[in-house]
């Protein structure tokens, strides 16, 4: 695999205070195998004092550094690659498909609203990042032509378990809170408890698959419809 | 009335929270990492009557708490500094302060500061939520706010008592000034944004709380519009919402951003941004942050 092999010389390392450094990379998959990297060298004890490795749409940023610029110049000679991504854990996500949205995602998709279930449950998702709120992972993974914006107003209370889209990304509410997403259904799985371990079913690198609980076990899986 | 290891709320005050170190190390899931505001203030009560510095304290919001203690126990009280009693009694500030089982301690409204912490032998020991006990107002992790006749379990005595009768501490000042390293995301504003920030007219807003320090004053003009791509914020971010006036993020702030961060807060001033009262004016100091590494400022 060479898709994270040819942009490093883009990547820019910008420090962030006087303990922290924002790497912005190219695309995705960068910042995965950057987080991998990271990852494999704090468990080798590399990289003392280092608290937290984020990583956002086109980011990591890592925080709790006594020395960023040192970091920095190891940084710039790294050449991760997505050859040494590892998978990541696959989470199964069971949905009933009857969101509060459903009938205007259909539209927007020009399908039918029985067919929103299996277009969004077809592909395999990755978690991009975590945030918003504990356990909240932005997934990436829905083709480009079903992408679709924020309402245009958000509710004040969405459900703990609803499935939803915006802005490119599918997510799962961990718990109720306000939220923009267009709701297309809801899941039983908890995906944040914080007597648990894991704590979140979703951490950045997890690998997502959504089961349309209503769907016949032989489901086509087939996105083109 | 029963005695045993807890203190209980008599008042609550206007905000009183349970807070220790936080739970950095997991804002990758989205967890704020909390803790304590007036970091210092949080150590030297702990210090003051024997508790390791994870022991966690209860840090007041300018109303000050009431709470009696089930048995005798030794209390400090640092941070912003208000009148403290025991019994309705006069007692020492920043200065371990033996109570008999039973006793009411009373912080009153701060006369300077915001932000009073009171530390007990044995700390409070509520359940810890990923290592934390820690109040974390914007994701609900860790125990809600005191409410009046709540209890909270005591730990066991690590220590003595320290061997002083008041802790020296600094004086807070009329004008708040916190040094700022401009970036991630200076260049997202106009040339003389940097001067607007270090020039006068910010004020902290009524708005305010753990999660952001709002500021009242000029807003900061841009040079690139529109929304950033979501990344990493860290504790004392400078970030500038649409309207253009900055907010200062403290120990409750969300892990990830939206709108972009024109500097960040000197680590060693944050303590100062927690006890600054709304209507306190705050002045920021450019000053230069870590050089010499291969980082790439383009210009956009």
């Amino acid at each position: 695999m060479s898709r994270v092999d040819e942009g490093w010389a883009a990547v820019r390392i910008i420090p962030v205070g006087l303990r922290a450094l924002l790497v912005e990379v190219p695309e995705p998959a960068y910042a995965h195998a950057l987080v991998a990297e990271l990852d494999r060298r704090r468990e080798r004890g590399e990289l003392p004092g280092v608290e937290d490795v984020v990583p956002g749409e086109r980011t990591v940023l890592v925080d709790g550094l006594d020395d960023p610029a040192g970091l920095a110049a190891q940084l710039a000679t790294w050449r991760p690659t997505s050859a040494r991504l590892p998978d990541g854990p696959l989470v199964e996500v069971p949905v009933r498909y009857d969101g509060a949205d459903l009938a205007e995602v259909a539209r927007r998709w020009q399908v039918r609203e029985e067919d929103v279930g299996r277009i969004h449950s077809a592909p395999e998702y990755r978690v991009a990042f975590c945030g918003f709120a504990p356990g909240f992972g932005y997934l990436t993974g829905l083709p480009e032509r079903y992408h679709l914006p924020r309402r245009a107003v958000p509710r004040t209370r969405v459900p703990a378990g609803s499935v939803a889209l915006a802005g490119g990304y599918a997510g799962i509410y961990p718990r109720d809170s306000p939220g923009g997403w267009q709701l297309l259904g809801r899941t039983d799985l908890v995906l944040f408890d914080p007597g648990r371990n894991p704590v979140a079913l979703l951490t950045p690198g997890t690998r997502v698959r959504f089961r349309d609980v209503d769907a016949p076990e032989d489901a086509d899986r087939d996105v083109s419809g | 009335m029963s005695t045993g290891r807890f203190v209980e709320v008599v008042r609550s005050g206007a905000l009183s929270t349970v807070q220790d170190l936080g739970r950095p190390g997991h804002a990758h899931l989205g967890v704020p990492r909390s803790g304590a505001l007036d970091l210092p203030a949080h150590l030297l009560a702990n210090r003051l009557v024997g508790n390791p510095a994870d022991a966690a304290t209860i840090e007041t919001t300018i109303t000050g708490v009431s709470l009696r203690v089930g048995q005798a126990a030794t209390v400090a009280v640092t941070g912003a500094w208000a009148p403290v009693t025991v019994d309705g009694r006069p007692a020492g500030w920043s200065a371990p302060v033996s109570v008999p089982a039973g006793a009411r301690v009373d912080v009153a409204t701060a006369k300077r500061g915001l932000r009073s912490y009171l530390a007990f032998s044995g700390g409070i020991a509520v359940a810890p939520v990923l290592g934390s006990r820690s109040t974390d107002l914007l994701s609900g992790l860790g125990p809600a706010p005191l409410a009046v006749g709540d209890r909270l379990p005591l730990g066991e005595v690590a220590g003595p008592p320290a061997p002083v009768d008041v802790a020296p501490t600094g004086t807070l000042t009329e004008e708040t000034t916190l040094r700022v390293v401009l970036g991630p995301r200076a260049d997202w504003f106009t040339d003389d944004a940097p001067g607007i920030l270090a020039g006068p007219g910010y004020r902290v807003s009524t708005l305010s709380n753990r999660v952001g320090m709002r500021l009242e004053g000029p807003a900061l003009p841009r040079r690139i519009g529109g929304e950033l791509r979501s990344e990493g914020v860290v504790l004392g971010a400078v970030q500038v919402p649409a309207a253009g006036t900055p907010v200062i993020f403290l120990a409750d702030h969300p892990t990830m951003g939206g709108y972009p961060v024109i500097g960040v807060v000197h680590p060693d001033d944050l303590p100062l941004a927690a006890q600054a009262a709304p209507g306190t004016p705050i002045r920021f100091r450019i000053v230069e942050g870590v050089r010499r590494g291969p980082f790439l400022y383009r210009k956009r």
